[in-house]
């Protein structure tokens, strides 16, 4: 019976001048380097598969199994990038780990890239966090000194060398293809698939991109063993993961456990739900991720469960909400979000999301009818699965299922002649004890 | 102003990377350093080291929020308004300071100093509501703390992100952004108070993941 949390990403976080090399090196930092470079390549590969690890950017694919989609025999050179964009409404896992521990990062970049046989890393950051760039930059820099990076590394005979790339705002660069173009010096619009990027990714070169925590959980893999990996978490969703909890929790923040934990055990964790209050709603993995409420306290987190309970594991972006919180205010706002970050590029996502704003903004102030609702979920059918990639789809996430768990409070919008929720009640300042 | 020393950091930025134009992104973020917006004389800049149209560096200015084709103050001050800061009183600091400031949505003071813009979520959820100064994080605020904040930065007073350094101005943080190091990345704590709820319970409850194997078979098999 594994702990109920589990640090091994967060486990450097509290030590003093955590990001700085000689910290990372006296917690055993780079060991796992030195291991993998004495390692045949596939073995590397290998044991990546067999640790069971998804990736951990949302979508949950087998990250060894996208590590062997590389066509070893394609003559082009092979690049290994890593997204860092993080940006998804409620995910916040990625920043604090490259602020407290970047070297964790470097080391994993390192390991992959030699497994997947590259020779130039990408690290692509939102542009929207200086510091964490700074601490980045800082390793990378650090990292070269010492010999991790750069010309053969180790005495290895292997090259690597790591760019920190900084984004310029735009949400849908958290999709790869979209990522590419942006590293391409291009608007960031996602490429049609097939072809892959393994196949054709950068410079239409073979490319594996993979989310932070994904590539930070690798040392750790190398180091312990896939075995070790594989023996937290749950059947088919192997190993930990960082839990972000924020909004109406005592105590929000991050809680690094095996997945398959349940939100009851996290809020209990975090102090439990603000005093006086009750859950009402929230996101298992980013606004992406269907809405879910109290009846789905015991789901178990992991990619199975939350699909099992009509949602998705996602970025496990837990943001909690209370009895204060309007559901179609939330639900309005993040769909303005979507209206704003649409790259333009296909037609039912563009057009609508600014339908489903016009729609949704009517019924937040009380103005239109009952029938909307149908139209809405009208609207959502013609955007979900049109579009080349997930935005469009995560947009109708939150609008089909507050409509299937809160439709009463959409029609009491329509009696109120407006919401009869008081904002003020729910924000952080609000008086302890205050209700709508 | 595009000098000649912008010009040559704009060239070294191009050979950071197998094609040069993938240096576009952070060519564009020194071209706001140096300029203090996006320039016509900064798109053309960029084309010319490129080799490729102005239209072409003008379709790439304008679909990235960060760039900016009128002048930014010396401050850049952002408000989470996305769902969860928005509930968690986002909403209630960015409509005061926009009455304190008398400015709309990305709109400057006439000082110079302060340019506020609402935006979107910036990956700190759990320290809601959450504002960016010059992109370094201001965690935790209140309508009164983000008025006392932006007074300070009009008076000059130094003003410390909550996670990060003593702020520095726009056109400095950009150029960061270009690729060029300020030497701060020492300051500030290894992480925030949030980020460390969880790993101070699995200290005080000891709870640790499982110890790792120590053979090296193990993971080939």
């Amino acid at each position: 019976m594994t702990d109920t949390l589990t640090p091994v990403l967060t486990d450097d976080w509290d030590a003093a001048q955590s990001w700085k090399l000689a910290t990372y090196e006296s917690r055993g930092g780079y060991g796992a380097l030195k291991k993998a470079l004495g390692m045949a390549q596939d073995d590397i590969i290998t044991a990546v598969k067999d640790s069971g690890l998804r990736g951990r950017g949302g979508a949950g694919f087998p990250t060894g199994m996208k590590w062997s989609f590389i066509p070893q025999d394609n003559p082009k050179p092979k690049y290994l990038v890593v997204n860092a964009d993080e940006s998804e409404p409620g995910t916040c896992k990625d920043i604090p780990l490259m602020m407290a521990s970047p070297h964790t990062l470097v080391e994993g970049v390192a390991i992959s890239s030699y497994a997947i046989r590259a020779n130039k890393a990408f690290i692509y950051i939102r542009g929207e966090v200086l510091h964490v760039i700074r601490r980045v930059q800082a390793a990378v820099a650090e990292a070269y000194l010492a010999g991790h990076l750069g010309k053969n590394i180790h005495g290895s005979g292997y090259d690597l060398d790591v760019v920190v790339h900084a984004g310029a705002g735009a949400y849908i660069c958290g999709e790869e293809t979209a990522l590419l173009e942006g590293l391409e010096g291009r608007r960031g619009q996602p490429r049609l698939r097939p072809p892959f990027p393994a196949v054709a990714g950068l410079y239409a070169s073979p490319t594996v991109i993979n989310n932070v925590e994904s590539i930070a959980s690798v040392p750790s893999i190398i180091a312990n063993g896939a075995d070790w990996f594989g023996s937290m978490g749950t059947e088919k969703s192997k190993g930990f993961g960082i839990f972000s909890l924020s909004g109406h929790v005592a105590n929000p923040g991050q809680y690094e456990a095996p997945l398959g934990i349940t939100l009851r055990q996290l809020i209990e964790l975090a102090g439990g739900i603000r005093s006086g209050h009750e859950l009402k709603f929230w996101t298992p993995g980013g606004s992406s991720t269907p809405l879910l409420t109290a009846e789905h306290l015991d789901v178990p987190l992991d990619f199975e469960g939350v699909g099992e309970a009509g949602s998705m594991l996602g970025t496990r972006a837990l943001q909690i909400f209370d009895e204060t919180t309007c559901v179609v205010r939330a639900v309005l706002r993040w769909t303005e979000f979507y209206k704003h970050e649409s790259c333009g590029k296909c037609t039912p996502c563009r057009e609508g999301t600014w339908w489903l704003t016009q729609t949704l903004a009517r019924l937040e102030n009380g103005q239109g009818s009952a029938e909307d609702l149908d139209l809405l979920v009208d609207q959502c059918e013609n955007i979900l699965g049109r579009s080349f990639c997930a935005l469009g789809d995560g947009a109708t996430s939150p609008i089909t299922s507050s409509i299937q768990y809160f439709r009463e409070e959409y029609l009491a919008h329509l009696e109120h002649g407006g919401c009869p929720l008081d904002p003020m009640a729910s924000t952080a300042f609000a008086t302890e004890g205050a209700s709508a | 102003m595009i000098d000649e020393k912008t010009y040559a950091e704009l060239r070294e930025i191009a050979d950071r990377y197998p094609e040069k134009r993938s240096g576009l992104l952070p060519m564009l973020h020194l071209v706001q350093s140096a300029a203090g917006q996006i320039t016509p004389e900064g798109i053309e800049a960029c084309a010319e080291i490129l080799e490729i149209s102005a239209a072409e560096v003008s379709g790439v200015a304008t679909f990235y929020t960060m760039y900016k084709r009128r002048p930014v103050g010396d401050y850049h001050v952002g408000v989470c308004t996305n769902t969860l800061c928005a509930v968690m009183g986002g909403d209630a600091i960015f409509s005061r300071l926009k009455d304190h400031l008398d400015v709309g949505n990305d709109e400057t003071t006439e000082d110079g100093k302060i340019t506020l813009e609402h935006i979107e979520c910036n990956a700190a959820c759990d320290y809601a509501p959450v504002m960016m100064v010059n992109w370094e994080f201001m965690d935790n605020q209140t309508p009164a703390s983000a008025t006392q904040l932006v007074d300070d930065l009009r008076e000059g007073k130094e003003v410390r992100s909550t996670r990060g350094p003593k702020i520095c101005t726009w056109r400095e943080a950009e150029r960061v952004l270009a690729g060029f190091p300020d030497g701060l990345a020492d300051e500030g704590p290894s992480a925030g108070p949030a980020s460390l709820v969880g790993l101070k319970i699995a200290r005080e409850q000891g709870w640790t993941a499982p110890a790792g194997s120590t053979s090296e078979e193990k993971a080939n098999d």
